[in-house]
């Protein structure tokens, strides 16, 4: 709670990608996580829907909300944020994670054999992000500690650029 | 029918691509230096792709970007990343687009899908053959599986050396995608991003976290 307050940043960046993810974007528009969130220090939400409906929103004293479909890129939006919440899609992921930011996946329970639940488990396992489903999302907000996530370290292009010079015999 | 046409078709088209290669052969060849056949994919597949090729120094030339007709986000990032190669290695442009149909769209009925698939092949094949490049790299799009049976294709009939190099997207940590498994013997080389993915799969190798 408090770690949000102390860097001065009060924002939740949710993101579904260019899917939909209704159970997850209705859901945080509700009192429940939106009293949760404003509990937790937070002071502003935003959140972007893809192709799902209009969520309805609630309104909780102390928290605004604001909501969009997609746009080009969220980078802006993730760099404001002080913790992301994403859906499983390895594109909003690894950008949170790269742009160093708190990041919490929500598992969309009807889409359990999707292969990008691979990459969320692996990172959650090397401690880069926690992860939790809509029925547990409040649960997780409360309990887990956001400051104990390790960043992840950037991709290394260099080394394959050396693999290749091996493979063709090139000098640089 | 259908079938036979195809034959045909690719048959025609073999006779052509092999006087043009005959024709580009010995203008192609350079010292030093590797000619790239990019295949683009989209959004995810892409940004891994361009991480890649950033890795690749300034011998790697000339490139060519392989992009499905519909994919404009892709040559809008390619045009970006080439511009920027430029001003960093202070060098002249030397890649070209190169435009094909994209297999499958999403929604698309299968019935037209395998049209679709064949009639991509189809195209492919000229692409390879006239470009015939030194390294074929893809990490994963559907587009990326008739490419490189086309590059199979010119080694087989000794007419070039390309390798094939497939790099797997940092999504896969336990499975292969598709074009993958249907890749595993194709490419010469297949790398992974993930030790775990490299030990049930031995015909890969693992050098690290690359994008």
């Amino acid at each position: 709670m408090s770690s949000a307050r102390k860097r001065g940043q009060n924002s939740v960046f949710v993101t579904v990608g260019t899917t939909q993810f209704e159970k997850l974007t209705d859901y945080v528009c509700s009192s429940a996580v939106l009293k949760t969130l404003a509990n937790l220090g937070y002071r502003k939400v935003v959140v972007q829907i893809g192709r799902g409906r209009d969520p309805l929103i609630d309104t909780v004293p102390g928290i605004e909300v604001e909501v969009y479909r997609l746009k080009p890129s969220i980078t802006e939006d993730i760099r404001q944020a002080s913790l992301v919440i994403s859906h499983a899609g390895a594109g909003s992921c690894l950008e949170t994670l790269a742009a160093n930011k708190p990041l919490l996946v929500v598992i969309n329970d009807d889409l359990m054999n999707n292969h990008q639940l691979e990459l969320a488990y692996q990172l959650n396992k090397d401690g880069h992000l926690f992860y939790c489903t809509v029925s547990t999302l409040v649960d997780t907000l409360h309990s887990v500690d956001f400051s104990s996530l390790k960043p992840f370290p950037p991709g290394q292009p260099h080394k394959f650029g050396q693999f290749m010079d091996r493979l063709f015999n090139i000098n640089n | 029918m259908l079938l036979l046409l195809t034959v045909v078709g690719f048959t025609v088209l073999l006779v052509i691509c092999i006087l043009c290669i005959v024709i580009n052969l010995s203008a192609n060849k350079r010292k030093g230096t590797a000619s790239v056949l990019a295949v683009m994919g989209s959004g995810g597949h892409t940004k891994e792709m361009l991480s890649l090729l950033s890795g690749l120094g300034p011998h790697y030339r000339p490139r060519y970007y392989v992009i499905a007709n519909t994919d404009t986000m892709s040559k809008q990032k390619v045009e970006e990343f080439e511009q920027q190669k430029n001003i960093t290695e202070n060098s002249k442009p030397e890649f070209s687009l190169v435009l094909i149909p994209r297999s499958r769209e999403v929604a698309q009925s299968w019935g037209s899908t395998v049209l679709s698939t064949l009639y991509a092949l189809f195209k492919s094949f000229p692409v390879v053959f006239s470009c015939n490049p030194d390294l074929i790299l893809c990490n994963g799009p559907g587009t990326c599986v008739p490419i490189c049976l086309a590059g199979l294709l010119l080694k087989i009939l000794r007419l070039g050396r390309v390798q094939i190099v497939y790099v797997e997207s940092i999504c896969r940590v336990d499975t292969l995608s598709m074009s993958a498994w249907m890749l595993y013997y194709v490419a010469d080389q297949m790398l992974v991003q993930w030790p775990s993915l490299q030990t049930k799969f031995p015909r890969t190798q693992y050098i690290g976290k690359l994008v």
